[in-house]
């Protein structure tokens, strides 16, 4: 999927003011709140009407104040997830899924209302009201109401940010995989780089509604490394843990990681800081923190003055965040071989 | 109780009156709101005011201005004439006259249900496929039925009891256009009519009470089917 954005919109004091041509299927729209974010997704959905300017998808034009041409919102095929689940509350959770379906034109209606009912676990809940769902289970159904109406793209507008930590991180696999399943092109839009490093493989980052870059969700993690809280967040989808002394050992490629808490079956993710990893040129040999990885120094990289330093452990990339003074007195380089030092605690269990 | 024909005749209009005026009003009223609610348009002021005037303007005054209009030599009352309609004088203009004086009311509650809907409601719609049209039955309408049957009750309540507009533009005439107001204004004007008056007087409470008791009612069955 390609999408073409030329358009300028002002609304009061704030004015938008797009350019940007970008393809893929896991696009993030990546910014701070105010940004203009959300003009995006009213831009590109027909919500809103540029005040001039073109809006391509793919090779059909959605907008063109040149060509007179304004597609509404109903035949433009593009559904939105947005933050609050926004189901219609006068209707059952199986006609809030159905609403888009009926209203899909036949020769679009490729996707079977039983498949993604099934992939999306919420039979139990068809003839529920919608205000009787929790906040997990509302963001579900509108997911799956938005992919029904078989859509050639579909927009997620902060799906996760109405919702708490444990299930923002249960939602995202539901999110992918009814993308990937059904073959439907996501534009995401966050504003945190765990949940773009998650969902997306292109960003474009928005600031005070100009397009400010186009980059990958790793070199976004990176620049934003030393501006963020929590520096650059390592992440790891690991399973099969043994219990080892009431701690939970994952195997990690070729090396084994030591966590406090885990789950004893099914898929884990884990975030850990940079700035969580203590680097040693020589092995410690006895040192309190439970998991030390013997790493070779692969690339080094500059963050507003912190360097990351790119890791490889038995193959498996790790990244940790050390202050210049701190990478001159060890005499990091690349190749160079370094020890890192992770408490099993400071894994940060997402899901 | 002591009730004459005629005043069981005056019952009947006045229902039939409060009835009729509510369910012509109810098409524009929905529209009007939606109007003031969800479309931005220019002059949207004055068409605010034009609504809310008859709620301050006295009765009397919108029973003349409708005199005007739909007399024999008003603009409205001409055309109408000679297709051979006549409203003045008839419950027609009854009907009119409860009409126009109890419009603000039912636009201000269904107003008040719109409001409350919220826009992505309507934008999650549009994005779904539906067309403005398809989005203004499926989500508005429903959504705003709380408002449209406060709306109704209010107006067919206040249409009861339409007087000054009434005998304006329909008279006062027993078993044409009397109806109970207008009846219990009547046998107030002669001494020896208190117990007439009083039973009359009775029926409007009663008729009150059930219009305001059925309102309750639809609104807590309403709220209960929406916490489904």
């Amino acid at each position: 999927m390609r999408i073409r954005l030329k358009a300028k919109k002002k609304m009061g004091a704030f004015s938008i003011a797009l350019n940007a041509d970008i393809a893929g299927d896991r696009i993030g729209i990546f910014g701070d709140s105010g940004s203009g974010k959300s003009t995006i997704v009213n831009l590109v959905s027909g919500l809103l009407q540029p005040d001039n300017g073109e809006i391509f998808l793919d090779d059909e034009c959605l907008f063109s104040n040149q060509q007179g041409i304004n597609l509404p919102p109903e035949q433009r095929r593009i559904a939105i997830v947005f933050q609050q689940a926004m189901l219609f509350p006068h209707l059952s959770v199986k006609s809030n899924l159905l609403y888009g379906y009926k209203r899909c034109r036949l020769e679009h209606r490729s996707i079977k209302p039983e498949a993604l009912i099934e992939l999306l676990k919420i039979k139990p809940l068809l003839e529920r009201g919608v205000n009787r769902l929790s906040g997990g289970e509302k963001q579900r159904v509108a997911l799956g109401r938005a992919v029904l109406a078989n859509p050639r793209l579909l927009l997620m507008d902060e799906p996760l940010s109405a919702l708490d930590d444990t299930l923002r991180f249960q939602i995202i696999p539901y999110l992918r995989s009814v993308s990937e399943e059904f073959n439907i092109p996501y534009l995401f839009i966050s504003h945190s780089i765990t949940e773009m490093q998650l969902m997306a493989d292109q960003i474009l980052v928005i600031n005070n509604g100009e397009v400010l870059e186009e980059t990958t969700p790793e070199q976004l993690a990176r620049n934003r490394m030393a501006r963020s809280q929590n520096g650059y967040l390592n992440l790891f989808r690991l399973v099969d843990p043994v219990d080892q002394n009431g701690l939970f050992s994952y195997p990690w490629g070729k090396n084994h990681l030591l966590i406090s808490t885990g789950n004893s079956s099914g898929e884990s993710l884990f975030e850990l800081s940079s700035r969580d990893i203590i680097l040693f040129k020589k092995n410690p040999e006895a040192i309190s923190a439970r998991n030390l990885l013997q790493c070779t120094v692969t690339e080094l990289f500059d963050s507003d003055g912190r360097v990351g330093v790119v890791l490889s452990a038995k193959g498996e990339k790790l990244i940790a965040e050390i202050v210049r003074a701190a990478a001159d007195e060890l005499s990091i380089t690349p190749g160079s071989t370094l020890f890192a030092a992770i408490k099993a605690s400071s894994f940060r269990k997402l899901r | 109780m002591l009730l004459t024909p005629e005043d069981i005749t005056a019952i009947g209009l006045s229902l039939q009156v409060a009835l009729t005026a509510t369910l012509i009003s109810l098409p524009f009223g929905f529209a009007t709101a939606w109007l003031l609610v969800f479309k931005t348009l220019r002059g949207k002021v004055v068409l605010e005011v034009l609504v809310n005037l008859p709620l301050t303007l006295p009765p009397v005054v919108i029973g003349y201005f409708l005199l005007l209009l739909l007399g024999k030599n008003g603009w409205l009352g001409k055309v109408l004439a000679e297709t051979g309609i006549q409203l003045i004088f008839t419950w027609k203009a009854a009907v009119i006259a409860s009409a126009v004086v109890g419009f603000p009311l039912l636009v201000r509650s269904i107003r008040l249900g719109m409001e409350s809907i919220d826009r992505q409601l309507l934008d999650a719609s549009r994005s779904l496929g539906a067309s403005w049209y398809d989005s203004l039955m499926t989500i508005i309408l429903p959504l705003s039925l709380r408002g449209i049957f406060s709306g109704s009750s209010l107006m067919f309540a206040r249409s009861l009891g339409e007087f000054g507009a009434t005998i304006i533009v329909a008279g006062n005439m027993p078993g044409r256009t009397q109806t109970i107001p207008l009846a219990i204004y009547d046998y107030t004007s002669s001494p020896s009519s208190t117990t007439m008056a009083l039973s009359l007087c009775l029926v409007s409470v009663g008729i009150s009470v059930a219009v305001l008791l059925l309102h309750e009612m639809l609104g807590k069955q309403l709220d209960r089917s929406s916490a489904l």
